[in-house]
């Protein structure tokens, strides 16, 4: 019998269950090896070669080639782990958060001053305090 | 005998360590971030407690998804600052107590918490910041530290329920070893946000002050709120949440509230803290 996954329905979200981390096993140990400072040099020197060492699907290397977070995280990428891709790219994690969104980084900053998001999606104004 | 003596709550918001280190804590950003806890720093300096055993979760620093331990007590003699890939915090080594790690592990695997022991780990932000927070920038930190890290990133995590009820055995774990100590329990993370998907930049005022009121006044009522509460209404990261339940159910269930403190935003995060004294 299924298990039940009453967080499926929530939106904008994926849930990082055990399924996942079984799907994204060898996408997300492929971003620990961004931990070693050596590992981060071979990967900016040459992605697709180092991609192609792990046992990754076609579909999880070109994600992470796109660095389409989103995309990595329904073929069971976890946010900490795919960290590890954005650090090496010096970008921070707001920006990064920023482009999972369809906001620019400035919009998703002046969001977060504002107050945020609302648990059913709606980014905040700076006039409405509700939830924000 | 060992005694518990007070519990802190905080979240522990990489950016806010980044800030510190790189001596943007006056900027306007971020100075009302650290007046919240000015507060607790003088308060801590009067405490000077022992022991804190401190309540954090690993952010694929130390744990890979190798292995995911559930329940995990660091038992070596000092832990590191982790390179998180950008180089180690600035910060002390973390001095731990290994004796009382020890025994903490022997009573309470026996109290039927089957925690994972570690006699090896590094430790991230999660572990680090609330440490800055609470005492600023010394040489060394003044007290000794028990890393407790909790799975909170590989769903499920422990629930609210399991953190409580551990929380009141670490409790009798401290109460049950023969020497003077005082030691504190903090549980750090949290609150309200989301670091992923279209969601991102989740914040819930209303969710998190009423976690706050909860966690001080009913936490056995708190402790049985579902998993799926905290992901839907705090984010798929508020429920770093659950590991304030650990440091609750440590405490008594009357405590003196001596500081609270709620901010948004921290980078993606809403920021809480508490300071609660058993009676």
């Amino acid at each position: 019998m299924a298990l039940k996954k009453p967080y499926q329905d929530i939106p904008g979200t994926t849930i990082f269950d055990a399924d996942m981390a079984r799907i994204g096993y060898h996408l997300n140990q492929f971003c620990m090896s961004l931990m070693n400072a050596r590992n981060r040099e071979r990967f900016k020197a040459d992605e697709r070669a180092c991609l192609d060492e792990w046992p990754m699907t076609e579909e999880q290397k070109q994600a992470v080639l796109d660095r389409d977070y989103n995309r990595m995280m329904s073929l069971g990428g976890n946010i900490y782990f795919l960290a590890k891709i954005f650090s090496s790219d010096g970008i921070s994690f707001q920006a990064a958060a920023s482009t999972m969104t369809g906001m620019t980084q400035e919009e998703y900053a002046q969001m977060m001053i504002n107050g945020g998001r609302s648990p059913d999606g709606t980014p905040a104004t700076g006039k409405d305090t509700a939830h924000g | 005998m060992a005694r518990i003596t007070a519990g802190v709550t905080t979240s522990h918001v990489p950016a806010i360590g980044a800030a510190l280190d790189n001596g943007k804590s006056a900027e306007p950003y971020w100075a009302p971030v650290f007046a919240g806890y000015d507060f607790s720093r003088k308060w801590m300096a009067e405490q000077k407690p022992d022991v804190v055993l401190l309540v954090y979760n690993d952010h694929a620093t130390a744990f890979s998804l190798d292995m995911v331990p559930t329940f995990a007590i660091g038992c070596a003699a000092e832990f590191r600052p982790a390179d998180e890939g950008w180089g180690p915090r600035p910060v002390p080594v973390v001095k731990g107590h290994p004796e009382l790690a020890a025994h903490i592990a022997q009573s309470v695997i026996q109290d039927d918490f089957d925690l994972t022991i570690v006699n090896r780990m590094d430790v991230d932000h999660g572990l680090t910041v609330p440490l800055s927070l609470l005492f600023g920038q010394p040489e060394a930190w003044p007290c000794l530290v028990i890393p407790i890290a909790v799975n909170v990133v590989l769903y499920p995590p422990p629930s609210g329920r399991r953190c409580y009820e551990l929380g009141k055995a670490l409790r009798r774990a401290v109460e049950s070893f023969d020497a003077d100590l005082d030691v504190q329990v903090w549980g750090t993370g949290g609150m309200s946000h989301q670091l992923q998907g279209p969601r991102a930049g989740l914040i819930n005022k209303v969710f998190d002050n009423d976690f706050l009121e909860r966690l001080v006044n009913s936490p056995e009522e708190l402790s049985r709120v579902p998993h799926i509460d905290y992901v839907r209404e705090a984010g798929s990261e508020g429920i770093e949440l659950v590991m304030w339940l650990i440091m609750r159910g440590a405490l008594n269930e009357q405590v003196i509230e001596r500081h609270r403190f709620y901010h948004v935003p921290a980078s993606n995060t809403a920021v809480g803290h508490l300071v609660l004294e058993n009676t």
